[in-house]
């Protein structure tokens, strides 16, 4: 015991002493989240628009009024033809164009029912379909708004609602997403680089003439790294309640937890790549090419796994971060508790003994 | 002590040949050299010896237990310097020496009597991190690290290469004292001069045993007259006595040259031969061979 305490006393020496690591290690993570959680999010503000009004009358000034004043879009522009609105198009001032057709006030008055027509510029679809719901919204709230005013015929209409992130903000979304991504990264390429370092240093050949068994030089591998790796989790928390404006619904002990499952994992995938790789850079570009594309593209945050061809569906079930990605999803963002995640967790659990199991077994009591 | 039986270790799929065949044994309480040149099977022999490679055939027992079998018991054992420096280059000296301790199960003070002599030279310094010592205090602190769990026998590879002179004298002497207290040490070196230092020598080339004795019967075993030759341009003399027929060998031995000739050759007769070409001032006198002569004659005769 007195051995594996001072072997473990000994990493933590290792990870302070290496101050450029050090510094990777806590500003990874606070880059990466404060990145996607302000630079990198698809949501919609102050969004330029352009407005052709035919109409000049009550019923459009009120509209535009009401868009120019949404948090969500500014109106750049009046232009007066087909030709113009084009043209700010093409100079890219403008994002999404609202035309107003000759007489709405009349059109609404006498036929109950007009048209307006919004335009918008798809060269990014994925915005310009946000988008224009945004503005969609915006009319029929002001539709409503006049049909309690007026006795109106019968209407059905379908109301959406956007349950655990009502203002589609981009931050619920990533937040989870780069917790799985940051910790899987992160916990990958420290313990990566951890046992082959020995090798590397020659050290591994005195520890091997020792008594210590191989068990605790993996402990007492993996323990510096994964306090580390709760410290970052709770920085990442914080930033993302204080900065990001991100609620953390559910309960925080067992996100906790089950994120130092999941960072054990992580760990214990390097861990295997560290026991099987030659030198420290090997088992960097391992780590780093082999986690980085499949967590990014398989965790499901970035593109959603149901759309994804049969193939890759299944090869997605073997990367941990999905099964975390919706286990953190559940319980950050929808409160729900551990009823809802005894699955995950337990696909989670699995890995982790396995790849374990497989690197002390990989783990070689002699040189190559 | 150690004993080793027909060890052949070979590597890669080409099957290089890495030690071939060796067997000899190592007596309790003496220092026992392997010399030879890089690349000989120096490392290879102390790796198998230490548990850490396993030999592709023969049998080698270390302090009663079989290497492969029973390496747990002989980790616990023995000592081991391996030729790099293998220490922590981020931990200070006595974080290092604590460390290796406990791994070890023992603790510095237990031991320190055995360190004692070595660890005073380095204990000024011993703050400082690993990776900032001299080459000299790094080997002196590789060797309390080894040493701390006083282990019966000392495996030490190659522990003075890049150190200089000094600190080389110092070591030996070191070398020395533990041998007092009874350790079994076997040492490799390059160095022939070190090699008289040991008890006994195993002089090793290609992974083949040339010869093992003491350094004074190998020495004594010469069986040559051996000549210096000194004064001229070297580089001319070595070329023109090494075509000059009664020449037996001639090789350059730091500023002067080697010489043995054939019989029925006097070096009165080699001088007026070398007169005769034009080295006026050349000096050719008898001296007492070394090891490293006695190296150069084995490689040649093999």
């Amino acid at each position: 015991m007195n051995q594996l305490f001072s072997f473990i006393k000994k990493e933590f020496k290792h990870v302070f002493r290496d101050k450029k690591t050090l510094l990777m290690l806590f500003g990874l993570p606070t880059v990466q989240i404060l990145l996607f959680g302000f630079a990198l999010t698809n949501e919609i503000k102050n969004t330029r628009v352009t407005v052709l009004n035919y109409a000049q009358d009550n019923t459009s000034s009120e509209l535009i009024s009401k868009i120019d004043n949404s948090k969500y879009f500014d109106v750049v522009s009046y232009v007066r033809s087909e030709s113009e609105l084009e043209a700010e198009f093409r100079k890219g001032n403008a994002k999404i164009a609202v035309v107003f057709p000759k007489g709405l006030d009349s059109d609404l008055k006498h036929a109950k029912n007009a048209q307006i027509q919004l335009i918008a510029d798809a060269s990014d679809p994925n915005s310009a379909t946000t988008i224009t719901y945004y503005l969609s919204n915006i009319i029929n709230e002001y539709n409503g708004l006049k049909l309690m005013k007026t006795p109106a015929p019968m209407q059905i209409s379908a109301e959406t609602k956007m349950l655990y992130n009502p203002e589609l903000k981009g931050a619920p979304n990533f937040v989870p997403g780069v917790i799985a991504l940051v910790l899987m990264l992160v916990c990958t390429m420290m313990s990566s680089v951890s046992i082959v370092k020995e090798k590397e240093l020659g050290t591994m050949e005195i520890l091997l003439v020792s008594p210590f068994k191989p068990i605790f030089i993996i402990i007492a591998k993996l323990m510096p790294y994964l306090i580390i790796s709760i410290f970052n989790l709770i920085i990442i928390l914080v930033l993302s309640v204080t900065l990001l404006d991100l609620e953390i619904k559910g309960s925080i002990i067992l996100l906790m937890l089950a994120s130092t499952l999941f960072i054990i994992t992580s760990l214990a995938i390097g861990l295997l790549i560290s026991t099987t790789a030659k030198t420290q850079q090997s088992a960097m570009m391992i780590s780093l090419t082999g986690m980085l594309l499949p967590t990014l593209l398989l965790t499901g945050f970035m593109f959603p796994i149901e759309n994804m061809p049969i193939p890759l569906k299944l090869l997605s079930n073997i990367v941990p971060s999905r099964w975390f990605f919706i286990i953190i999803k559940n319980v950050m963002l929808k409160g729900l508790g551990i009823g809802s995640i005894w699955k995950q967790l337990l696909i989670l659990f699995g890995m982790c003994i396995f790849l374990l199991r497989l690197s002390i077994k990989k783990f070689k009591i002699r040189l190559q | 002590m150690i004993t080793l039986n027909n060890i052949t270790k070979t590597y890669g799929k080409e099957k290089t040949m890495a030690v071939d065949d060796i067997s000899f044994s190592v007596n309790k309480g003496e220092i026992f050299g392997l010399i030879g040149p890089d690349g000989a099977g120096k490392s290879s022999i102390f790796r198998m010896l230490t548990t850490l490679l396993v030999p592709d055939s023969g049998t080698a027992v270390v302090n009663g237990f079989d290497v492969v079998k029973d390496y747990k018991q002989i980790r616990n054992s023995i000592g081991y310097m391996p030729g790099r420096f293998s220490l922590y280059q981020d931990l200070t000296i006595e974080e290092n020496l604590n460390f290796f301790a406990t791994v070890f199960n023992t603790t510095v003070e237990e031991n320190y009597h055995l360190i004692k002599d070595i660890y005073i030279q380095i204990e000024p310094f011993k703050n400082r991190r690993a990776g900032k010592l001299s080459g000299g205090m790094k080997q002196k602190l590789a060797l309390c690290c080894a040493l701390i769990h006083k282990p019966e026998v000392l495996f030490l590879d190659e522990p003075t290469t890049g150190v200089d002179v000094v600190s080389r004298k110092e070591f030996w002497d070191m070398l020395k004292n533990l041998k007092k207290m009874g350790l079994t040490i076997m040492v490799s070196t390059p160095y022939m001069d070190e090699a008289a230092l040991c008890d006994r020598i195993a002089l090793i080339q290609l992974g083949k045993i040339l010869s093992i004795n003491t350094p004074e019967k190998l020495v004594a075993g010469y069986g040559e007259t051996l000549y210096t030759v000194t004064g001229g341009n070297m580089y001319q003399l070595l070329n023109l006595l090494r075509s000059y027929a009664p020449t037996e060998s001639c090789f350059a031995f730091g500023d002067s040259l080697h010489l043995t000739l054939k019989k029925g050759t006097s070096k009165q007769i080699a001088t007026a031969f070398l007169e005769q070409q034009g080295f006026n001032k050349v000096i050719i006198q008898e001296t007492t061979p070394g090891i490293e002569d006695c190296f150069i004659k084995l490689l040649k005769s093999n």
